[in-house]
């Protein structure tokens, strides 16, 4: 392998570590602090990404269809929270699977019946539809690394939120101990809320981002979901910066596993995550 | 064995399964075939979810690797021995179940629900990637395997006929072996882990190795349904270890109500006529399916097991939530 497509396997690595870093930190705090383990997180990527096709057709623009779908993914959020989550928390966690698992079916008819089965792709914004020459054949588009930016300044602000904010605070003392957070007179059923619907945001805007490189097809979230699954393991529940560290690990491990031993890709993650598991069954990061 | 109602209607129900090929309704016999492999199946994640308290969202992949055992054992053109690729692809299942076993048994919880999802992933891209798996499109068994010993020929599963015997005989014995495995000591403890792990570890039983018994068991018995699957369809794919399937035969252990053999069965019955019943209305009947579940979660704590308690409490005037 030379220098150039080293780097971009590099670049593409973070890249996609960085995408799989925005669903899985949304789970790993639902996870964490609702103690809940929601199968259907990965159809909110697959929604996203839809949303990002069906707003782009209709605004001609993704910048738009961005603008309007993180507000429409939040509110959607916030809406199951009320409507389905709420009523989860006591109960155990086979009710959990078994209700998620459900959704899933709804939400990949409901997607079949309002926008069909066809494969769509999006088009890249025209401003990043360029790509920078690395040698004579291989170049790099600047779109993905307009992903990584995005990613990467959308996880600096996570982690300013969540350290230096009094929403934070109260986000970090509900993942330690909920029951003391609601005897401080702290409204916990309100930042259940507010985590569940950031979670759903940032992994439809994942899938917004994602829709012009990888296109839009149906089942796209399992796929997503069960990868996110693999990195809160490694990254240990309910912590964000584990969950930054696993996405890379993995968007290295998957990204290089192709290149290097193609017939063993798709098992390349999972054998990372058995390594794991012997080492720290409850994740690197799972605070004792 | 006392021989009570419960037996007697066990017998009832199995008389009746054994009729169903007189009906001459081919098309039934097929389907009630195809729903006794289910049934299997659902049997074999019952030991783990009803009985062990271990919630496996991975079960398909044990199915899955008897199934390609199956037809990667058997030659291509001529029949393999029945007496030689059964016990190998059940005992492969049974490998397979054991050495996931070994990495999934240290995690507890949500944890265990999250990685056996994802070793059963796992098993699928191996089949689906490898050259071993033929791809997505997975391989065919063109010949079934031959029940012949020594020249004697003592049924023939060509015959669809036979071969539903033969299905149903491997559903009443996988369901006497799992019956009477339940009342050994080593299901004794396996229900007590179910209860109370701390106090059975306490007791001073290392609980970590029956756990990982239970779960090869599981997978091996999912390898007997595994098995009959290919020989019924002739063909495998990766879908037999997508995790719809390890959802779909978790439907059926819940909607039987968990840690109840028989449930188990009426559970995989249950679901078959629900797939088929709204096939027949639309197209999209998995959105029929997914509100059905999303509804019995939110206004059935418990689940259909604890039907009953409610409506007796009811009867008796009480509150139906205490």
């Amino acid at each position: 392998m030379d220098f150039a497509s080293f780097l971009i396997q590099t670049l593409n690595s973070l890249q996609y570590g960085l995408l799989l870093f925005l669903v899985a930190s949304g789970l790993t705090l639902v996870f964490g602090i609702m103690g809940i383990i929601n199968l259907a997180h990965g159809s909110f990527y697959m929604i996203g990404a839809y949303l990002a096709f069906v707003l782009a057709s209709l605004t001609g623009n993704l910048f738009a269809a961005i603008a309007l779908g993180i507000p429409l993914a939040l509110l959607f959020g916030a809406f199951l929270e009320w409507a389905l989550f709420s009523h989860l928390y006591k109960r155990d966690h086979l009710e959990q699977v078994l209700l998620t698992y459900g959704l899933i079916l709804i939400f990949e008819e409901v997607r079949s019946l309002l926008v069909g089965d066809e494969v769509h792709g999006v088009d890249i914004p025209a401003v990043f539809s360029a790509s920078i020459q690395l040698s004579e054949v291989l170049s790099y588009p600047v779109y993905r690394l307009v992903i990584s930016a995005v990613c990467i300044v959308l996880a600096v602000a996570l982690y300013f939120v969540i350290q230096r904010t009094r929403l934070g605070m109260m986000i970090r003392a509900g993942n330690h101990d909920r029951v003391m957070v609601e005897a401080l007179g702290i409204n916990i059923n309100m930042i259940y809320r507010v985590v569940f619907a950031l979670g759903v945001a940032l992994a439809a805007l994942a899938g917004m981002l994602a829709a012009p490189i990888s296109s839009v097809f149906p089942n796209m979230g399992s796929h997503v979901l069960i990868i996110s699954f693999v990195i809160v393991v490694i990254g240990g529940i309910g912590s964000v910066w584990g969950a930054l560290v696993a996405a890379l690990v993995i968007g290295f491990a998957d990204t290089f596993g192709k290149v290097l031993v193609p017939e063993l890709s798709g098992m390349v993650v999972y054998l990372v995550m058995a390594a794991v598991l012997l080492w720290r069954p409850e994740g690197i990061f799972k605070k004792g | 064995m006392k021989f009570d109602t419960s037996m007697a209607f066990k017998l009832l129900a199995l008389v009746g399964l054994a009729c169903v090929p007189l009906a001459g309704a081919d098309f039934y016999t097929e389907l009630i075939a195809k729903t006794l492999v289910m049934a299997i199946f659902a049997m074999s994640l019952d030991l783990l979810v009803g009985f062990t308290g271990l919630v496996s969202f991975g079960h398909a992949a044990y199915f899955g690797v008897a199934a390609y055992a199956v037809a990667l054992l058997s030659p291509k053109y001529e029949a393999a021995s029945l007496w030689y690729v059964l016990p190998a692809s059940v005992g492969l299942a049974a490998l397979a179940a054991l050495v996931v076993g070994i990495f999934v048994l240290r995690t507890k919880g949500i944890y265990f629900i999250m990685v056996t999802l994802a070793f059963a992933q796992m098993f699928f891209y191996v089949f689906h990637d490898t050259p071993l798996g033929g791809g997505s499109d997975g391989l065919y068994l063109n010949v079934k395997p031959t029940a012949e010993i020594a020249g004697f020929m003592p049924f023939d599963l060509d015959n669809p006929t036979h071969l539903y015997y033969f299905i149903l005989a491997m559903l009443v014995l996988v369901y006497l072996f799992l019956a009477r495995v339940l009342q050994s000591p080593f299901g004794r403890v396996l229900v007590g882990i179910k209860s109370n792990e701390h106090r059975m570890q306490s007791l001073g039983y290392v609980t970590f190795r029956y756990k990982l018994a239970a779960f090869a068991l599981a997978g091996g018995l999912g390898g007997v349904a595994g098995f009959l699957y290919s020989v019924v369809f002739g063909f495998v794919t990766p879908e037999l270890m997508s995790w719809h399937q390890s959802g779909n035969v978790l439907l059926m252990v819940i909607l039987g109500g968990m840690g109840n053999l028989v449930g188990a069965v009426a559970g995989a019955f249950a679901f078959v006529a629900m797939q088929e019943v709204f096939s027949m209305w639309t197209k999209h009947w998995q959105l029929a399916m997914g509100l059905l579940i999303v509804a019995a979660v939110l206004f059935m704590p418990g689940g259909l097991s604890a039907v009953p308690g409610r409506i007796k409490r009811a009867l008796q005037g009480g509150s139906a939530n205490d």
